[in-house]
């Protein structure tokens, strides 16, 4: 009975959340038309196992590394088997999803709305996730996974796209974002972008600031002409970009070789380049990422699938993971308790709201504009792919 | 060609054979039953997993995606096509990466020319088997770690610039030329491999007989060797040109802002399957225009 009230706070809490999120954004009253899914009722008996589609890291066993294993206890103690399979980006764990193979997926914010709307996948019984109310606020009801008062997704973790940058190199420390975006950059030509059409929404979140007359609200909520200004933007920057990165590991070798001094990146990126190295949220704001896990619309084990979200969301395991793959937990309670896990939240910004009251997380651009206009229509994703074909020429 | 011909010696007399060899005795008496048991299985799997697949994916360029959720709807559009024709960025997308890959074959082909005359005419076989083996060489090696070292290779503090650096030269960095480079030394193998058995089976008497009819070397490469060559270079071309043309992991590695078909293939293959394949269609058309011109050439004839 406790579990379940926790449950129920946590979702009245969220539902509040939900309806201050809007308002924040001026979307109040967005909906959006969704397939009508049932959410599972009540947890049966196990089915014996479950199918992952997963971001590498989320979902170990222990095989990669000795010291990252969280699914042989689950197993142990549920009878649940683990089937895991890597996803390699957002657009193939959607595909994936639609094979109807998969029970369980950790979606991206750039993928869950296109699930929710396709009706891939199901509302969240929250009373089935018992450790759903230790989340912290700043991860609840979020539009990308939170549709018509409906929640769709637990979350794992979440994390910034910051400016990084080479401290030896650069005259001071960057504040503004302005470095590489403005021709007069100092560091002109030795500029990393990401290589991706969300990276759109960064141009925007810039052009929100220093071209307020656009009127963007949301970066993720572009008309043509707003499209058209942040395209512009990005063609403006290729002339100083160094390159595009979509693979990590080209993000670290940039920088180690010199080929890039400032430019967009990840926390866990700037952790491995380590010293001589230094990241910063600029003025600005951000564009960041935070995933979720989202349950299948029709799951072949769906109490497996329920035991693990709620097995992943507990702080131990919530720790463990977002250390693992170097993002800020969505459990409050995976920041207490021990040195390293405070520390592990300090890097990361895990409970400061202020931080990410300025980061945009990644969102499905859609045609209707989720900042709750509704006199002009806004540009989806596949217009977005093709704008970025054209600033890469 | 397949040898239908039933051989005496490889079976034993009838009388000697046990009961259940029934079916050897059936193939023995039909050659051409034993031809279609033989072709059956590579049959099936041209037709089945290449052709088929090809084909879906051909049909699938003619479909539309639902621009919010990416799901795929069946019909019939020249829309995704138009799309291409239309777009700047496509276009020029296209034409880089067809050019790209001429460049590479081109490349390829300079490269082993003298190479393959060296080693089947002047290296001595040790030498011969050495620069054999390191042609081959690479091949060994992983596709991804070959990139992954060009990458470290030509990046602003790599090997390239540090060995460039005491002559007061730089090397190309990461961008196009890098990509054609990356790709050259991915595909060479697969011209130079042919190029050089070509040249080993060039009898050494056409060397003589163009000399004592006072051809120089020049002379004789131009109206003998290359002639010759031909048929091996056209193969190994097939081979550079083709791969160069889908590849887009070297322009991911080396590429720094290059964009290519593949890239755009890659970006679109989950999100807008209908225009993937139709971005793939580009390629397939290349590599037809290319077989038909050599066809033209009267090349193919020779193979």
């Amino acid at each position: 009975m406790k579990l379940k009230r926790t449950a129920a706070a946590g979702l009245a809490a969220a539902l509040t959340l939900a309806v201050a999120g809007c308002s924040d954004e001026g979307s109040s009253g967005f909906t959006l038309d969704v397939p009508d899914i049932p959410a599972h009722e009540a947890l049966g008996d196990p089915e014996g196992q479950v199918n992952i589609i997963a971001w590498p890291g989320f979902v170990e066993d222990g095989s990669n590394n000795p010291d990252a294993d969280w699914v042989t206890e689950f197993t142990a103690e549920t009878g649940c088997k683990v089937n895991r399979r890597i996803g390699e980006t957002s657009d193939q764990m959607v595909t994936l999803m639609r094979s109807g193979d998969y029970d369980l997926v950790s979606a991206s914010g750039d993928a869950s709305l296109r699930l929710i709307a396709g009706g891939d996948v199901a509302p969240i019984n929250l009373d089935l996730v018992p450790h759903f109310g230790d989340l912290v606020d700043g991860m609840k009801g979020q539009i990308y996974d939170h549709v018509n008062g409906q929640a769709y997704g637990v979350p794992i973790g979440r994390g910034a796209n910051i400016l990084q940058f080479n401290s030896a190199d650069v005259e001071a420390p960057p504040t503004s974002w302005n470095v590489v975006w403005e021709k007069d950059s100092p560091y002109a030509g030795k500029v990393i972008a990401y290589d991706s059409p969300i990276y759109i929404a960064d141009a925007a979140v810039y052009l929100m600031h220093h071209q307020p007359d656009l009127g963007i609200t949301n970066p993720y909520a572009l008309d043509s002409d707003q499209l058209k200004a942040a395209v512009d933007l990005l063609k403006q920057q290729n002339d100083l970009v160094s390159e595009y990165w979509a693979l990590y590991t080209n993000n670290v070798s940039s920088f180690q070789s010199g080929t890039s001094t400032v430019g967009t990146s990840w926390q866990v990126i700037l952790n491995v380049l380590g010293e001589g190295y230094d990241g910063v949220l600029p003025v600005e704001g951000s564009t960041g990422w935070s995933d979720t896990w989202m349950i299948a619309a029709e799951p072949k084990n769906p109490n497996c699938a329920y035991l693990w979200m709620d097995w992943a969301t507990q702080a131990d395991i919530n720790g463990a993971i977002s250390r693992n793959f170097g993002m800020a937990p969505a459990n409050s309670k995976a920041c207490e308790g021990s040195p390293e896990n405070e520390a592990h939240c300090e890097t990361f910004h895990a409970t400061d709201e202020d931080y990410y009251s300025n980061v945009w997380f990644w969102t499905t651009p859609i045609e209707q504009c989720i900042d709750g206009r509704t006199d002009v229509s806004c540009t989806n994703y596949q217009q977005w792919t093709e704008a970025w074909a054209s600033v890469k020429g | 060609m397949l040898d239908t011909r039933p051989t005496d010696t490889a079976h034993p007399p009838e009388a000697t054979r046990p009961a259940g060899n029934r079916l050897a005795t059936l193939l023995h008496a039909h050659p051409r039953l034993r031809l279609y048991g033989l072709l059956s299985l590579p049959l099936a799997w041209m037709v089945g997993v290449y052709l088929v697949s090809l084909a879906l994916l051909l049909v699938t360029a003619f479909w539309t995606t639902d621009p919010f959720t990416s799901k795929v709807i069946p019909g019939f559009t020249l829309r995704n096509f138009e799309n291409i024709l239309t777009t700047p960025a496509y276009l020029r997308t296209a034409a880089r990466t067809v050019g790209v890959a001429l460049l590479v074959t081109l490349l390829c082909a300079a490269l082993a020319l003298p190479l393959g005359v060296f080693m089947a005419k002047v290296a001595s076989p040790r030498w011969r088997n050495f620069l054999a083996m390191a042609i081959t060489l690479p091949l060994w090696a992983g596709y991804l770690v070959k990139v992954f070292a060009m990458r470290i290779s030509l990046g602003d503090s790599g090997p390239v610039n540090w060995l460039l650096a005491p002559y007061g030269l730089s090397g190309p960095g990461y961008g196009l030329p890098a990509v054609v480079l990356t790709l050259t030394y991915l595909w060479f193998p697969f011209m130079a491999l042919p190029v050089y058995t070509a040249l080993r089976q060039i009898p050494p008497n056409l060397f003589d007989a163009a000399a004592d009819l006072g051809a120089g070397t020049w002379r004789t490469l131009r109206t003998v060797v290359l002639p010759l060559l031909m048929p091996a270079m056209i193969a190994g071309s097939l081979f550079t040109f083709s791969l160069s043309l889908g590849d887009f992991i070297a322009a991911q590695f080396v590429g720094a802002k290059v964009q290519m078909l593949g890239t755009l293939i890659n970006q679109n293959v989950n999100l807008n399957p209908p225009l993937a394949a139709a971005l793939s269609v580009v390629p397939i058309l290349a590599v037809g225009l290319y077989l038909f011109a050599i066809r033209r050439t009267g090349a193919l004839k020779e193979l």
